[in-house]
């Protein structure tokens, strides 16, 4: 009997733990927001990390809404072919890149870079005491460490997203022009005429959202790190972790905030 | 002053400081010595409030240290950290003027890295290593970046754990006499934690023995060796024998 239940016990501990470490994520975030409004604030390394975050992300964001644009296009027009809606290509890349893949796919590619080196680099100050050090250089290291980057992230990422639609659009108008026959002319009014404000609303708010899990996941993983080189690669393995599953599950409920009608 | 009251510390199963007390004149340099591991940074984490203890009090000029600005309390402090605690995104100048360059004692960038500059100085590097980056210094080239960095905003309240670990017998007779000026010359109480023993000579005014969790020994540096206690005699002499085990 006790053999049958212990996965069962192994199941409730583990979901104890995991609302217990949604309850200390979600008062860590509250607290970057609200020390986000509060003196001192430190300019310098806000500029940096927009840098970091949002202008050194733009090539892994290019090249990954590009692919995925084109590999669309293709997708779309070898399954419409199937029923005779070939036509469909510019409607269907459009939608499928602003409304989903855009931001989920630079979230995730977010989650993949940005996540990972805040962990990687918070933990380290961590271990090596130089978040000890802060605090006794009268420095709180919330104010200085998590909210330039939580701010870098919720401003730049959505606009990363905007650009990744942008590009993964281009990706697909160039695979369907240059591939599949179409009229360049033509697919770029397909596209605009068929988009909606709603679509690209959500987009840019999902982008925002996601960029905010991303640099607070980093951020609560690095500054909370275990001991010594083992510790920082828990916390990098555990943040990137967190924050792309985060992104999944809050992608599932914004689609379902904005489009559910 | 600085009064440490029982003060207790637990690490899980592990109790590291089990009732220590001890007082800091205000004005005098205390050391702190003890076998590694004993819990001597833990203590002066403890005053920070970098570590919680589990129970006792820390009490720094009467007040506790844990209530009130904590902003205004870690004004008064400076910490020079067993590892350095260098931040490696900022060259060694910005480094050294932390302090100097955001917050409250905010001065023009051209300033701070003079006064920077001047301490490197004092603790014996030149003016070569202020726009290099951490990474690219020797160990005890850190350590004593780490020295300037703590002295550098003049604190009243200074802690050194292990400041001259890793250094040459020269570099630490320089450190030494530093560490010795502050306090004869600025008035600062300081106290340090050292394993070398001429570190002891030349720098306390009261050395405190750490052992076990509790301070085994404490009085002035003067009594050290007629101290009659076992413990305190098997460290300073280095015996592989005696009441503290070798093995830990
Ligand atoms: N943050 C911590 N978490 C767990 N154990 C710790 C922590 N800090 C120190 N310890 C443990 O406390 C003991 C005393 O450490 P420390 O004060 O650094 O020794 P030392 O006297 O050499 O400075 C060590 O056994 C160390 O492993
Ligand atoms: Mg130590």
């Amino acid at each position: 009997m006790s053999a049958l239940l212990s996965p069962l016990g192994a199941l409730g501990r583990l979901t104890l733990d995991i609302l217990a470490a949604m309850g200390r994520v979600a008062i860590f975030a509250a607290q970057t927001l609200t020390h986000m409004l509060r003196p001192p604030f430190y300019p310098r390394e806000f500029l940096n990390a927009l840098l970091q975050i949002g202008w050194l992300s733009l090539p892994v964001v290019g090249l990954t809404a590009i692919f995925t644009g084109g590999a669309l296009a293709l997708q779309i027009y070898a399954g419409g072919a199937r029923f005779n809606a070939e036509a469909v290509v510019p409607q269907i890349v459009a939608i499928g890149m602003v409304r989903e893949l855009g931001p989920v796919l630079v979230g995730l590619m977010i989650a993949a870079r940005v996540t990972s080196s805040i962990a990687a680099e918070l933990a380290t100050m961590k271990v090596t005491e130089q978040i000890d050090a802060l605090v006794t250089l009268s420095t709180h290291p919330m104010k200085y460490l998590a909210v330039p980057r939580v701010l870098a992230a919720l401003i730049t990422v959505p606009i990363l997203v905007g650009v990744g639609d942008i590009i993964g659009i281009f990706g697909g108008y160039v695979v369907a022009t240059q591939n599949l026959g179409f009229n360049a002319a033509a697919y770029l009014q397909n596209t605009v005429d068929f988009l909606e404000m709603r679509d690209i609303v959500s987009s840019l708010v999902k982008g925002c959202v996601f960029g905010g899990i991303a640099a607070v996941m980093g951020c609560y993983y690095g500054m909370n790190s275990g001991r010594g080189a083992q510790g920082v690669g828990r916390a990098t393995k555990g943040s990137v972790e967190a924050a792309a599953v985060l992104i999944l599950a809050a992608n599932f409920l914004l689609t379902g905030v904005f489009f559910s009608v | 002053m600085i009064r440490f009251e029982n003060v207790h510390k637990s690490f899980g199963p592990k109790r590291v400081l089990r009732g220590m007390t001890l007082d800091v004149p205000k004005g005098t340099s205390m050391v702190i010595i003890g076998g590694s591991g004993t819990g001597k940074s833990v203590a002066l984490k403890c005053v920070l409030g970098l570590i919680k203890p589990d129970s006792g009090r820390i009490l720094v000029d009467g007040g506790d240290a844990e209530t009130g600005d904590r902003d205004a309390f870690l004004a008064r402090f400076g910490m020079l950290f067993q590892g350095g605690a260098l931040f490696d995104s900022l060259p060694v100048w910005q480094n050294v003027a932390f302090r100097l360059l955001r917050g409250a004692l905010k001065k023009p960038a051209s300033e701070a890295r003079e006064i920077a500059i001047d301490k490197l100085r004092r603790v014996g590097l030149t003016a070569d290593v202020a726009d290099l980056y951490p990474a690219e210094l020797s160990g005890g080239m850190q350590k004593r970046v780490g020295l300037a960095r703590a002295i550098c905003a003049d604190p009243e309240i200074i802690f050194f754990d292990e400041p001259t670990t890793g250094l040459d017998p020269i570099m630490a007779g320089v450190i030494n006499e530093l560490i010795r000026e502050i306090v004869t010359e600025m008035g600062a109480t300081a106290i340090t934690i050292t394993h070398d023993m001429s570190s002891v000579r030349a720098i306390a005014d009261n050395v405190a023995m750490l052992h076990d969790g509790v301070i085994k020994w404490t009085g002035p540096v003067g009594k050290m060796d007629a101290s009659g206690d076992p413990y305190l005699d098997q460290f300073i002499h280095g015996r592989a024998t005696g009441p503290i085990e070798a093995v830990r």
